[in-house]
């Protein structure tokens, strides 16, 4: 049985005055203990509204959340504020984007993570603070026990992301969720957070949601990948199957745009044409179609569905790049 | 990595790049800092930077407090009238003038009077009320009524705060709700209507028509009390005569109340506006993913920064609390420094005015000193860098 199930999980949020936002649009998808999976695709395509959802964290007023979310066979979604306290941070610990605004500036890095331990491990106040420093120690932070009376503008961005790490990783939950962890960082400590992530993860079999819209982290990473398109999956596939044979549009025009090591020299990379601006409503049609290659007649009349490929892969297109086509990479 | 060569990269139209993060962390900085800015906050590491600026700001305690005692005992010596038509009236003699002139040192030219009474009042002596309470030393008439106008001051700021900063966390919580709206209109009148006429209506209705609080004055005078401090309420405490405090905490509800209104009102707001800002904030997000209590985000994560600019407008309202009390005073005849002040006025008693306005310039500008302080101790970002 997956870890965590989601089930045609939908968000809208209606406001007054304002158009309903669709942000997300019936998604599905498993995790498995243990594996990576990954959420990949533009700004504003619902990545981060999917993972609040699951965590809960979406606001309360003008939300309208359906669908179905089930961690080890129980449903989240259907919680109480109070019941999701108690599993929030226990079983589900969540990474986010910026690490300098995630962290409480006048409170003690310490006391940030050993208050979650205290809080679900019931450790007493001095063994929940020696806990915090062999976590700081875990997550690579020199001098752990001077770092725990420090505050977040003492440290620097990677140290930050570090600590958030130890606080979501501090109760050993059986799964993490990843915003962007990288976003917000410096490219050489990107890298540094990713293998820290993936080393932490494998150490301790827990299964990770790996947000991104940087198709590099999901090489680095991924065991699978969700590409969302306007708040639906247009493709699922396990990694190496993507990178070496995307078959929707949008995923192929994604791996375009981004240089590739074995390019021709010289050969212009190819941003996708248009912006999210253009999409049409998937009531309507596909939403990639008006900036798609490989738009037909039928694609903005009627919207394609999320079927299994004969390689096995989940796809939402009525045209998709033929896999002959794209074949020119090569080493593995 | 580079199972198929890709190269880490940002895709296309993708999100936030180093402008915008740059911006982000230019806001969040200025944020907390902009207060502390404000305060002019030393930025070092050691703990000798709060030292130092306690000490510079002692410094300009001291300056503020000379250039003021100029203006000031220029600006008064400049009214129309003196003391001395305001004790003889205006049908005195010239010779009884002229004795009393010279009796008050007022005949000799400004800048030498000053000197003098800089002499005196680095002694203590800022010389004898003329019109307040003639004959006695103002000092004393200062030290006598400074106790009356604390006690109000103090339960005015207490019930500000107390209720000030629970309700302006509740109608932020609850924006748009019921106890949004009505503290909102509550905290709106109370700043538009005048303490004056407030401090009337309140003393109409609950001391004269319902008759359950008394009217004026500070304590009822058949108690025989005892009055070590001068502080009543502390007083009847000290001396565990516990009618007498409770008498003595009666007689302050009602001017406490209308002095209160006002610091109410800005407590409230800021409060409110803050705990707005604060619950977007992401670190109170990462606080609920951690799936703590709501009981320790509230505090630890919401109200602690919440608080920040709240702190400063507490110092700021000391202002507001001592003009209030000239009002107060008046209406409920307690005789603090508001109605020595007004007495003082009417009756050109330079002396007096001169100690009363000196002294409670220094007490804004220390309690402001201290609430810098404490300011300091809840936001380690101008402790520490
Ligand atoms: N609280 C909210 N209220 C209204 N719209 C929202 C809210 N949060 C997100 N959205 C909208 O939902 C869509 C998906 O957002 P998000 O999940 O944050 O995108 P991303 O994939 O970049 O993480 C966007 O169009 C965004 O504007
Ligand atoms: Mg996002």
């Amino acid at each position: 049985m997956a870890l965590l199930e989601v089930r045609d999980l939908s968000v809208r949020f209606v406001r007054r005055h304002e158009p309903t936002v669709s942000a997300v649009d019936g998604i599905s998808f498993d995790v498995h203990p243990g594996s990576t999976v990954g959420l990949v695709g533009e700004s504003g395509c619902g990545k981060s509204v999917t993972s609040l959802a699951i965590m809960g964290l979406l606001p309360q007023r003008g939300t309208e959340v359906s669908g179905s979310a089930k961690l080890a066979g129980s449903e989240l979604l259907r919680l109480s504020r109070r019941e999701f306290d108690r599993r929030r941070g226990k079983e589900i610990g969540m990474v986010f984007q910026d690490p300098l605004t995630s962290l409480n500036p006048v409170v003690p890095i310490g006391v940030q993570i050993s208050e979650v331990i205290e809080r679900h491990r019931g450790l007493s106040r001095r063994d929940a603070k020696r806990e915090a420093a062999r976590l700081l120690d875990r997550v690579g932070i020199p001098d752990p026990t001077r770092r725990l009376g420090e505050y977040s503008h003492q440290l620097s961005g990677g140290m930050r992301q570090r600590a958030l790490i130890a606080m979501a990783l501090a109760c050993e939950p059986r799964l993490l969720i990843a915003d962007e962890p990288t976003t917000a960082l410096d490219v050489t400590i990107q890298a540094q957070i990713l293998s820290l992530l993936r080393e932490l993860v494998a150490e301790t079999d827990t299964a990770l949601i790996m947000i991104t819209h940087d198709l590099g982290v999901v090489a680095g990473m991924c065991d699978e990948v969700n590409v969302l398109y306007a708040g639906r999956i247009v493709e699922r596939a396990q990694r190496h199957e993507l990178f070496s044979r995307p078959r929707h549009p949008y995923t192929a025009g994604l791996m375009a745009s981004v240089p590739r090591l074995d390019s021709p020299r010289g050969q212009r990379l190819a941003p996708i044409d248009g912006s999210v601006a253009d999409n049409i409503p998937w009531e309507r049609g596909c939403a990639f179609s008006p900036r798609c290659g490989n738009a037909l007649a039928v694609c903005g009349q009627r919207a394609p569905e999320l079927e299994t490929t004969d390689a096995g892969e989940q796809l939402r297109c009525h045209n998709p790049v033929d896999a002959t086509e794209t074949v020119e990479r090569a080493d593995d | 990595m580079g199972a198929t060569g890709v190269v880490r990269r940002t895709v296309a139209a993708g999100p936030p790049g180093d402008a915008q993060r740059g911006e982000r962390e230019r806001k969040h900085r200025l944020s907390g800092a902009l207060p502390g800015g404000a305060h002019g906050f030393p930025q070092t590491t050691e703990d000798s930077g709060l030292l130092r600026y306690t000490v510079r700001r002692l410094g300009q305690l001291l300056i503020v407090t000379v250039v003021l005692s100029v203006l000031l005992f220029g600006w008064l010596r400049a009214l129309p009238g003196g003391p001395v038509s305001a004790l003889l009236g205006e049908r005195a003699t010239e010779e009884s003038r002229a004795r009393l002139v010279e009796q008050l040192g007022l005949d000799q030219p400004l800048y030498v009077q000053y000197w003098k009474f800089l002499g005196r009042a680095l002694t203590g002596d800022f010389g004898v009320s003329t019109g307040v309470q003639p004959g006695t030393p103002a000092m004393e008439v200062f030290l006598q009524r400074m106790p009356a106008t604390l006690e109000l001051s103090v339960l005015a700021l207490l019930l500000a705060v107390a209720v000030g900063i629970p309700l302006g966390y509740l109608a932020a919580r609850r924006q748009g709700g019921w106890l949004d709206n009505l503290s909102i209109t509550w905290s709106l009148i109370g700043v538009a209507v005048p303490v004056f006429f407030l401090a009337f209506l309140l003393k109409y209705v609950f001391a004269i028509e319902f008759g359950v609080l008394p009217a004026s004055g500070r304590q009822e005078a058949g108690l025989d009390a005892t009055h070590a401090t001068g502080f009543y309420v502390l007083d009847g405490l000290l001396t565990r005569e516990w009618d007498a405090a409770w008498n003595a905490f009666v007689h302050l509800l009602l001017p406490a109340v209308a002095l209160s209104t006002i610091p109410f009102a800005v407590i409230f707001r800021l409060t409110r506006a803050s705990v707005l800002d604060v619950v977007e904030e992401d670190y109170v997000r990462t606080a609920r993913s951690k799936g703590l209590g709501a009981m320790v985000v509230r505090g630890r994560h919401i109200l602690r920064n919440a608080m920040l600019p709240v702190v400063t407008t507490i110092g700021l309202q000391t202002g507001a609390l001592l003009s209030g009390a000239v009002l107060t005073e008046q209406v409920f005849n307690i005789a603090g420094l508001g109605q020595a002040l007004s007495l003082g006025f009417q009756r050109q008693d330079y002396a007096v005015l001169q100690v009363v306005i000196l002294a409670t310039a220094m007490v804004y500008v220390l309690v402001n000193l201290l609430v810098d302080l404490a300011y300091a101790a809840i936001d380690p970002r101008l402790r520490t860098r």
